[in-house]
């Protein structure tokens, strides 16, 4: 598909994500067939061999997941996809590419869980990515785009990201926005500075120190050291790279909180909520990790009644009740996610009135 | 006078970890004089695996990635794919090649991915403390086969070079040991082979090693390395397996 910069499509998140993988450079993709995310890997299959560079369709998820550390071990940009299922045998190479310091980015369109649960929307693999998911206490940058452009838009970022701050970055949407068509404008790499990738191994040249990607920490303080540096890290995360979006918080009296497809939905309960005359705003965060939670301390001074909405019996909920002022509420309305489990607006609109009618 | 022996440039000067008999160190030293004998340690990038193999980077003077336990053959691959340029050798055990890595080996070997794999098969996982391993002979007893291997409950030891020869897509697959002077004038021959395949890349190439573990076996290393004679030789015949250059 050839587009000038300025000119917009309409593609499917799942083909938005491969375009910007590919306007961000990266030319190395491992991934195994799972539903809801399978266009990703068809759509590389196509076009990357024409630029030079590797598709792979592994032999099994841990092996696409290892093709990855291997790639982004010699410095290139490279990628994997997934869903639930394909996460989880994922989590083993995630920890080791965490240990080791290296980048990568992981697309996770969430499907219905545990098990083989279903194909249906869901966000009940926020605890998955946001903690880290595999052994030995980590952290991995979580983006959680809300429409097409964003998961575009945020894909480009989690490469910056991961390279800046030296671990993996995944992409996190639901399976409504990987399968939604909606007009994207596809924008340029961003022009970020980047750091040089002094410690690749790419062969060691005369004079050049020896390279080792590794996680084995076995002296004397090594393994501490290394927690302490990263958690240094993560903070520093936090300080700079915390995104969010805030609708109409400025004089609401209920801050409705949902991130990815469930923050669209909420938006038009919004609007409705608004039109009657109630004063509702929304809270959204952009990042899952970092999760903004001085945006949300500062807004819970002046509002004190939170709603926390989200397709799962309620996980980032204990995000919001960590991050805002003590004499904050939140109150919870989940859907767990499977078939026809997304709300209406018409459905949140009645939630909202219901906790806004309580607190007035 | 003249200095008929020295130590490979691609080998660091410091003392290893293995087990006084054991043959790491010898299998270390012949794939180090192939780095050397082809000029290709400054692009070379060693896969160290879990086990005993993991500190390749300790003894090797090269750039190294550590990976996943039974990996690296994916680890390899990725690494390739990104810098075809590159010459990418994988090192592992049988724990680690034949039992969890299994998957990753067969479909590395099969993509013929342009890479050489170095298997030591020692018939026990050593690092871990001499548990039973997928190539532990039958009726050998390890700590977790304290009867002897059952075949009939536990399979049969996984003849690898064997089982990847009958791959399309592997160029070289032989086997070798390093239990006598003629034996390991053999595996030099066999592992350059192995390596000049990836340096004209001819494709997978691979070589199994079978390796004394004194320590584990319960012996001392005279007798473990007659074992290597006895009964590993015997179920895991030295040859040849695959030569495309044959075909």
């Amino acid at each position: 598909m050839q587009t000038t910069a300025a000119e917009k499509i309409f593609v499917k998140g799942n083909e938005a994500v491969a375009m910007a993988a590919l306007e961000a450079g990266c030319r190395c993709y491992f991934g195994y067939p799972i539903t809801p995310q399978s266009d990703i890997p068809e759509y590389l299959s196509r076009e990357l061999p024409g630029l030079g560079g590797e598709f792979i369709q592994a032999e099994s998820e841990i092996g696409a997941i290892n093709m990855l550390l291997g790639a982004s071990a010699t410095g290139v940009r490279a990628m994997t996809s997934s869903s639930g299922p394909g996460i989880s045998l994922k989590q083993e190479g995630i920890s080791y590419m965490a240990g080791s310091e290296l980048p990568g980015v992981i697309i996770d369109i969430m499907r219905a869980g545990p098990g083989l649960g279903g194909i249906d929307a869901s966000q009940a693999d926020y605890f998955q990515a946001t903690r880290g998911g595999g052994h030995g206490g980590y952290r991995i940058i979580v983006l959680a785009p809300a429409s097409v452009q964003e998961i575009y838009d945020l894909t480009m970022l989690a490469f910056d990201l991961s390279d800046i701050y030296r671990m993996p970055a995944m992409v996190l949407a639901d399976s409504v926005i990987g399968q939604m068509k909606e007009s994207v404008t596809p924008n340029s790499r961003p022009k970020t500075v980047l750091p040089p990738k002094e410690w690749v191994v790419r062969g060691r040249a005369e004079g050049t120190p020896q390279n080792v990607v590794k996680s084995l920490y076995l002296g004397d303080g090594e393994m501490e050291a290394f927690h302490w540096k990263m958690q240094a890290r993560y903070q520093e995360l936090a300080d700079k790279e915390s995104r969010w979006e805030e609708v109409q918080t400025a004089d609401a009296e209920l801050i409705v909180t949902a991130f990815g497809s469930t923050s669209r939905i909420a938006k038009t309960a919004i609007s409705m909520a608004r039109e009657a005359g109630m004063k509702v705003g929304l809270m959204r965060p952009i990042t899952l990790f970092p999760f903004p939670k001085k945006a949300y301390a500062a807004i819970s001074e002046r509002c004190k009644l939170f709603l926390d909405i989200e397709l799962s019996t309620g996980q980032m909920i204990d995000d919001v009740r960590l991050s805002v002022a003590r004499d904050a509420e939140v109150a919870f309305y989940g859907r767990p996610p499977g078939a026809g489990s997304l709300p209406t607006p018409e459905e949140l609109f009645e939630q909202i009135k219901k906790n806004y009618q309580a607190c007035s | 006078m003249k200095q008929v022996f020295t130590r490979p440039e691609s080998l660091k000067d410091v003392s290893t970890h293995f087990c006084p008999g054991c043959h790491h160190g010898s299998v270390h030293r012949l794939v180090a004089e192939a780095l050397d004998e082809f000029g290709i340690r400054s692009r070379t990038i060693g896969v160290a695996s879990v086990g005993c193999s993991v500190f390749l980077y300790g003894y090797f003077d090269i750039d190294v990635i550590e990976s996943p336990h039974g990996r690296a053959p994916a680890v390899a691959t990725g690494a390739k794919r990104a810098r075809p340029d590159r010459i990418v050798f994988t090192y592992q055990g049988d724990g680690d090649l034949a039992a969890i890595g299994m998957s990753e080996i067969i479909h590395a070997a099969n993509r013929g991915e342009d890479i050489t794999v170095i298997f030591v098969n020692n018939t026990t996982y050593g690092m871990t403390g001499g548990q039973m391993a997928p190539t532990t002979l039958p009726g050998q007893k390890t700590s977790t086969s304290p009867y002897g291997r059952d075949v009939r409950k536990d399979g049969a030891p996984f003849k690898m070079a064997e089982l990847l020869s009958n791959l399309d897509g592997v160029a070289f697959s032989a086997r070798v040991a390093l239990n006598s002077p003629k034996n390991v004038i053999q595996a030099r021959k066999m592992i350059k082979t192995a390596f000049r395949y990836q340096v004209e890349k001819k494709g997978f190439s691979f070589i199994e090693a079978l390796s004394a573990c004194p320590t584990n076996w319960g012996m001392n290393p005279l007798d473990a390395n007659q074992r290597v004679t006895d009964e590993l030789i015997p179920y895991f015949p030295l040859g040849v397996y695959k030569n495309t250059a044959n075909l």
